[in-house]
């Protein structure tokens, strides 16, 4: 009986007197859990399962009571059943999805695009688990949030990027944009993008270096007229050569302007008249690691909407403004303003349309809301594009979107079941 | 005929096999059975019997306090061994009757009545507050208060609920099954209290065998038919069937008769066809015995008091380490911690966890995915709900329509970070029930 009075005070006392009875005569028979539960039948096995699992000290190993004892179970509140989405699916799919992009990237670009990556995304992940560390938080870099973040801040760099602004961009992007708010889920800016334009302001000369593609200096750089007199042969010491051949042996990289600047600044020169569409849309184009070929990105951006990872509200409403804008002033002024093929496929418009804007954290929650946020990135994109002072708009206008995500969510929530009039309603109660 | 659906909700895993399959068996009578005064929502029923008394089976044992209460009958003949508090599934210990069953089954029912049609439909709201009704789908609200809308509020339309959308349950499909004729007879009379001549009973595409049996009986019943819809969950909370089948939107704090609409479950309407061509109270419901964690999942006749751990018993007892005990479905059932607990009239499952599959994850902050939004069928922003309610802001989710949530859990289900949004919710809903209870 003792045996049973320690079996009820561990558990949770149940049942009624009969049963209980029926739990001593069993624990008289000294069986072993393990060989219960395996050999006899069905209705003892029952009693055995019941047993509470508990650790049983060695000098106790021969009372090991079958007895009337009741499981310990888990009680909490509903539902008791979860979906298979989790936040590391989530953030290693849009990696995944980056993939074809960075691919693109290392293959246009060799081994200073890999470089860069790799700084990056190493960098970053190293540096969420110390701060996180450091601030005796719970160490989460294996849900990919950081190595994502690390990721999108080096296909938003130029190949070649000296890697101590790699460093700096890392320790920006994740201690200054993400963990000085409150970490994952609480920064209002994107992380990579807030990097990226610290870099643009801190170091102007690394941030727009922009390598040629490897066909390009295959191909002996780009039309002239097209890339203006901007394409320029330099060492490993980064001083300007002439190409020649005596030259040949030791220029290290050929740089050039990237297709925005050039129609903006040059286009007096005809430069628009020497686009090659599909050289943008491979990715044969001077520019960001990742941001090159709109078709690597379209990809990646395409498996994301069919996974459901993210919706086409931001994207569609984004490329659509865009193309808005650039159809217009491309009539009005056919010589000037390029067309809207060209604005998508330049720049970073793909990947910040499809990676970055729709970046849960800071673009609003709500479809009317990721409308007016695609529409507001279009404009802003356009406005810096063909006036502002910077070739590329795409990283401010993200930043500032961002900055109105707030504003948008609360001015654009659902309006709940039952507001709704059908004919016929009747007055609702309370 | 084409399934409809409504915006919203989830798919989760329905695991309705090999339960389904199995037909309806009975129970057997335990050596105690433990009849709770607290079955229904409203006030709880007053004792009628004390200490040492000889009870029948369908004996009047527990009186409504109020209109919004339901009566409770003896389950069994015998004799009361105490009148005391039990454990009740809600987790704590409630006022109930304990009896002791002789085996003997002296019925103490109430007259038959043959015609019902012929009737007035007073007598038969009558019939079914005496026989102890409650909504069986899982809410437990008294029925006899559904048939007594207020003249200004016209019914319409009567939908019989069958989706039974909760995974693993299988009570309502079989049910649906096995006693077609027993469920449309409910039907009828229900419709007919309410002034109607039909009636629509809405079924998921899950349940092809129902829907057959359901249609198939619907020929001998005019102004009966079937609507199959989509399978989707929450579907069986009236506020989605209604806008599955209609469109109509029930508005806003409103109940379904404010659109004129009544809805009652599939396995209501069987009792009610007893309570009134057999004068039988509620004192047995069909309850679904199922999960991984049992041996042989069971569709059982139960009488009702019958504890948790006789009907575990019944079915082989636990198959693997049971971590949750839930009583109901997955998405809104309550886990229980105590087996002793007894059947009440509204259980329509119970459904055993193994260890292993119970969730044991720590959770994150909201990443503003928006899953939980899309969900929502209530349209409501449970992300917003839960951070306000994190924070202990009850105000401001009030403001955000707090009170407007049914509980059905599609947000916690969807949530990629794990967030118990529905434990925030309730938490923040209990603190608002406090704030205005003490105004």
């Amino acid at each position: 009986m003792s045996e049973k009075t320690t079996e009820k005070t561990t558990g949770v006392a149940i049942d009624d007197p009969g049963r209980a009875e029926e739990g001593v005569v069993r624990s008289g028979e000294n069986a072993k859990r393990e060989s219960v539960s395996d050999e006899k039948a069905s209705e003892e096995k029952v009693r055995a399962k019941k047993v509470r699992q508990e650790k049983v000290g060695e000098d106790k190993e021969s009372k090991i009571s079958v007895a009337e004892a009741p499981p310990l179970l888990v009680s909490s509140t509903s539902p008791h059943v979860h979906g298979t989405e989790t936040v590391p699916k989530i953030m290693w799919t849009v990696f995944v999805c980056l993939l074809p992009a960075t691919a693109v990237g290392v293959y246009r670009f060799g081994m200073d695009a890999a470089v860069v990556l790799a700084t990056c995304v190493g960098s970053a992940i190293i540096f969420e688990a110390v701060i996180q560390r450091l601030f005796k938080k719970e160490v989460t870099v294996s849900d990919g949030s950081a190595a994502l973040t690390g990721l999108l801040l080096g296909l938003n760099l130029p190949a070649g990027c000296p890697i101590y602004v790699c460093l700096v961009g890392s320790l920006v992007a994740v201690g200054i944009a993400k963990a000085v708010f409150g970490g994952l889920g609480h920064n209002p800016f994107n992380p990579a993008i807030t990097a990226r334009v610290f870099l643009l302001i801190s170091f102007p000369v690394a941030l727009t270096t922009w390598p040629l593609t490897n066909q390009q200096v295959r191909e002996g750089g780009p039309p002239v007229q097209y890339f203006g007199s901007r394409t320029t042969w330099k060492d490993s010491g980064g001083r300007v050569l002439k190409q020649d051949s005596a030259n040949a042996e030791k220029i290290d990289v050929v740089t050039g302007a990237t297709p925005l600047p050039a129609v903006k600044n040059d286009y007096k020169k005809g430069s628009l008249s020497h686009i090659n569409y599909m050289d943008l849309f491979l990715g044969n184009q001077p520019g960001c690691i990742g941001e090159i070929s709109a078709l690597a990105l379209l990809l990646g951006g395409l498996v994301l909407l069919l996974m459901g990872y993210i919706t086409w509200h931001i994207p569609l409403a984004y490329l659509f403004t865009v193309a808005l804008i650039a159809s217009v002033t491309h009539m009005i002024d056919p010589g000037r303003y390029a067309g809207p093929l060209f604005h998508w496929f330049t720049g970073g418009l793909m990947i910040g349309a499809f990676f970055m804007a729709t970046d849960y954290v800071t673009s609003p929650v709500y479809p009317k809301g990721k409308l007016l946020f695609g529409l507001g990135l279009g404009l802003l994109t356009m406005l810096i594009r063909l006036w502002g002072g910077y070739p590329e708009g795409v990283s401010f206008s993200i930043l500032l979107m961002n900055a109105a995500t707030p504003l948008i969510d609360r001015f654009t929530r659902p309006k709940k079941y039952g507001l709704k009039r059908w004919a016929g309603a009747q007055q609702g109660g309370n | 005929m084409r399934s409809v659906t409504f915006p919203g909700g989830i798919h989760p895993d329905y695991e309705k096999e090999p339960v389904a399959s199995r037909t309806i068996r009975e129970s057997t009578v335990p050596e105690r059975i433990v009849i709770q005064m607290t079955q229904h929502v409203g006030a709880p029923c007053r004792p009628l019997v004390k200490k040492g008394d000889k009870v029948k089976m369908g004996q009047l044992v527990g009186e409504a306090a109020g209109f919004v209460s339901a009566p409770v009958h003896s389950s069994v003949s015998g004799r009361v061994i105490s009148v005391d508090r039990a454990p009740h599934p809600l987790g704590m210990e409630l006022p109930s009757i304990i009896v002791e069953p002789d085996g003997e089954d002296e019925r103490e029912f109430m007259e038959p009545i043959e015609n019902p049609l012929d009737e007035d439909p007073k007598i038969l709201k009558e019939r079914v507050k005496d026989a102890g009704l409650v909504g069986m789908g899982g809410a437990a609200f008294p029925t006899h208060v559904k048939l007594s809308p207020p003249p200004d509020k016209p019914i319409d339309t009567v939908l019989f609920n069958g989706t039974e959308c909760e995974p693993y349950l299988t009570a309502d499909d079989r049910v649906m099954r096995e006693m077609p004729n027993r469920v449309l007879k409910g039907m009828q009379i229900a419709a007919y209290i309410l002034g109607l001549r039909e009636g629509v009973v809405c079924i998921e595409t899950n349940k092809p065998e129902a829907i057959e049996a359901i249609s198939k009986e619907c020929e001998s019943f005019p102004g009966f038919r079937v609507q199959p819809l989509e399978v989707k969950y929450p579907q069986g909370g009236e506020k989605q069937l209604i806008q599955a089948v209609f469109g109509r939107e029930v508005p806003a704090g409103g109940l379904p008769m404010d659109c004129g609409v009544m809805v009652f479950n599939v396995n209501t309407c069987g009792a009610i066809c007893d309570a009134v061509y057999e004068g039988r109270p509620l004192i047995t419901r069909i309850t679904t015995v199922t999960g991984h964690g049992v041996q042989t999942p069971a569709n059982l006749r139960v009488r009702l008091g019958t504890s948790i751990s006789h009907l575990l018993d019944q079915c082989g007892g636990f198959s693997r380490e049971p971590g949750k005990v839930i009583l109901g479905g997955p998405m809104m059932g309550v886990a229980i911690h105590d087996l002793s607990v007894p059947v009440l009239k509204s259980v329509g499952g119970v459904l055993v966890q193994p260890r292993d599959e119970v969730l044991d994850q720590g959770y994150g902050p909201c990443i503003r995915c928006g899953n939980c939004v899309r969900a929502c069928p209530m349209r409501l922003i449970p992300n917003e709900l839960g951070n306000y309610a994190e924070k202990r802001l009850w105000e401001e989710a009030e403001d955000r329509d707090l009170m407007d949530c049914m509980e059905c859990g599609c947000c916690t289900y969807v949530c990629p970070a794990f967030r118990p949004l529905i434990h925030f919710i309730r938490t923040a809903r209990a603190k608002v029930h406090e704030k205005r209870s003490k105004k």
